[in-house]
């Protein structure tokens, strides 16, 4: 290794990088509008579920329990004085998503002691919001229930204390993960082109019969992309913050170490899938391939590791972003430090390096 | 290693699968020599100068570039060799300085080094006035005279140059063999590729391959005495037409 050739090597990809402004404009619009498209898209949080409500009793009993519904941020009443054959349609045209059919006997019912019935019906089509609205419902019921008989003796009440994320959101939970998606496929695409677009214009081989060798190629190559990366990381949190409000309960300089660590295992799986692909369009549709798809899905970013089938869960222990997204949601929700964190870091540190020798093999191998 | 053989080949073969791109070639080239690989495209030449200059290993055979074995000494033969591929190979989005810039540094040069490498360089091309213009303003040409002008900036005793002139005009190709007339007598050894054969009068000696073999090699006029043709042109399709 020697520096000068090093030093060589980095300006003038720096230069690449700042000449071409239109694509550096790209590198730094891209994320910022995948936080704004992902953040808003991917929301697992209920609101303006409309809802039907047919009250053949009309008593302020039943009004009471309507307004347990309207006066919560989820619901809206749509529909009321229709007829009960009008609810399959309602359904059927996704009108509404939910219907109660108070009887008309609802508040002779209530203080007779009886087991009063209402009708709740539900479309559980999307059983998410089926369960949410059963949940909520019975929730309803239940403070229904407590007011009309004053807190009866004998009756279990939770209080729930809701850590790390007291309202909810889950704006909280995926845009830490964006941070983990954006930062991976922006990085590696960077440098996925970068060795193949050198073998495209054949500059590479002018290069190869000098005596720089591949790791000074390698390491040359990833410098001037970490400081973007960086950078790109550093935009993404801070919009993450103005537009989500995503708490940062940590140490801001741990987010900053170990995002560092992350851009260097996408860099270096760039580098890797350059040194194999043969054109930039290969380079590019094996990136996104490879790195999108596995942090969607297996990474934890949305569906929890812990409920995919055991092999999976094996998998999963490959894809980097799953130990990002422990670190990121760690950090920013948890306020949880390296203590807590440093098995993580150590495996992404593990990969990277894993990935950035398999780089610098390939790349000796392509040239023989 | 003091040596009147500045490249030497012996039973050298490349195969990729079944195709044997280069079929055991043999030849030694004396330093300061002018030493043309003439063929049609696709007769190897490409392949044999590649692994002369170790961007391929070779299947079978041996050869030495200024003394160091193209098996084991690639690491040194590197530092003792300019090469300019047939693809023009500077980097379009880089400024005529910033190219020189960067090859001299991947050669390890100095700061001081390059400063007066690129001065020198651009006077002798003419160049001052466009050193800040992107390379891909410039005509076919001078690129071509700039890749070649980049590839020498580490003063190697052996050059490779690999259809140096393909695609340019016959006025520049005859000002790019001046270079190259110059670089020979500044005791540089040239091994050059081309399939223009006018251009193969002007080497000291030429070697024809054809399917992967060397089938004629000798002076120029050696080779017009030996087939009784005035030109490299009529030696080639009768030697090419026998084969």
């Amino acid at each position: 290794m020697k520096l000068r050739r090093i030093i060589s090597i980095i300006i003038k990809e720096y230069t690449h990088i700042f000449r071409d402004w239109r694509s550096l404009l790209i590198i730094i619009l891209m994320p910022v509008l995948m936080i704004i498209l992902y953040g808003y898209a991917i929301t697992l949080d209920m609101k303006n579920l409309t809802f039907a409500v047919i009250d053949d009793a009309k008593t302020p009993e039943s009004r009471e329990l309507i307004r347990g519904f309207t006066e919560s941020r989820f619901f809206i009443l749509k529909y009321t004085d229709i007829k009960r054959n009008e609810i399959e349609s309602l359904f059927k045209k996704r009108y509404i998503q939910m219907a109660l059919v108070i009887p008309g006997d609802f508040s002779e019912s209530l203080v007779s002691n009886r087991i009063t019935k209402v009708q709740l019906i539900v479309d559980a089509a999307d059983s998410n919001v089926g369960t949410f609205i059963n949940n909520y419902s019975n929730r309803v019921a239940q403070l229904f229930n407590e007011k009309l008989n004053n807190r009866s003796p004998g009756i279990l009440g939770l209080e729930p204390r809701i850590l790390f994320n007291p309202d909810m959101k889950s704006a909280n939970f995926f845009v830490p993960g964006l941070v983990a998606l954006i930062l991976l496929l922006i990085c590696s695409l960077l440098t996925s082109i970068t060795i193949t677009r050198e073998k495209e214009t054949g500059t590479l081989e002018q290069i190869l019969v000098s005596p720089v060798n591949p790791m000074e190629i390698v390491v040359g190559k990833v410098i001037p992309y970490i400081t973007l990366g960086f950078f790109n990381g550093i935009i993404i949190i801070i919009f993450a913050r103005l537009l989500f409000k995503v708490p940062i309960n940590g140490s801001l300089a741990l987010i900053a170490v170990l995002s560092l660590i992350y851009i260097f295992v996408a860099l270096s799986f760039g580098l890797m899938i350059s040194s194999v692909a043969k054109t930039q369009q290969i380079a590019m549709l094996a990136t996104l391939m490879a790195t999108v798809l596995p942090t969607i899905m297996l990474s934890g970013f949305i569906f929890p590791v812990a409920s995919m089938p055991l092999p999976l869960q094996y998998i999963s222990k490959a894809v980097p972003a799953t130990y990002f997204l422990i670190i990121i949601r760690g950090i920013m929700l948890k306020g949880i430090g390296l203590a807590e964190l440093w098995q993580h870091a150590a495996a992404l540190s593990g990969i990277g390096m894993l990935m950035l020798s398999m780089a610098i093999i390939r790349f000796k191998v392509t040239l023989e | 290693m003091e040596t009147e053989i500045a490249v030497s080949a012996s039973k050298l073969s490349r195969h990729f699968g079944a195709f044997k791109a280069v079929d055991e070639i043999s030849f030694d080239v004396k330093k300061g020599e002018i030493f043309g690989f003439l063929g049609a495209n696709g007769a190897g030449k490409t392949t044999a100068i590649k692994m002369l200059c170790g961007l391929l290993k070779p299947t079978e055979g041996e050869a030495t570039v200024a003394g160091f074995s193209i098996r084991t000494g690639t690491a040194m033969i590197k530092k003792n060799i300019g090469y300019m591929s047939q693809k023009f190979s500077l980097y379009e989005d880089l400024t005529v300085k910033e190219n020189i810039e960067f090859y001299g540094g991947i050669y390890g040069l100095s700061r001081e080094e390059i400063a007066n490498k690129t001065r020198l360089l651009l006077s002798e091309l003419n160049l001052e006035n466009m050193q800040n213009s992107l390379t891909r303003a410039l005509p076919l040409g001078w690129k071509q005279r700039l890749a070649l002008s980049a590839s020498l900036l580490h003063d190697p005793p052996i050059i490779f140059l690999d259809e140096p002139t393909g695609g340019v005009d016959p006025i520049s190709r005859r000002n790019f063999w001046r270079i190259i007339y110059e670089i020979a007598n500044r005791g540089k050894t040239v091994f050059v590729t081309t399939h223009y054969m006018d251009e193969a009068e002007y080497c000291n000696r030429v070697s024809i391959m054809h399917r992967g073999k060397i089938i004629e090699l000798g002076t120029p006029t050696g080779l017009k005495q030996k087939y009784d043709k005035t030109t490299m042109q009529d030696i080639f399709i009768h030697i090419i037409g026998q084969n």
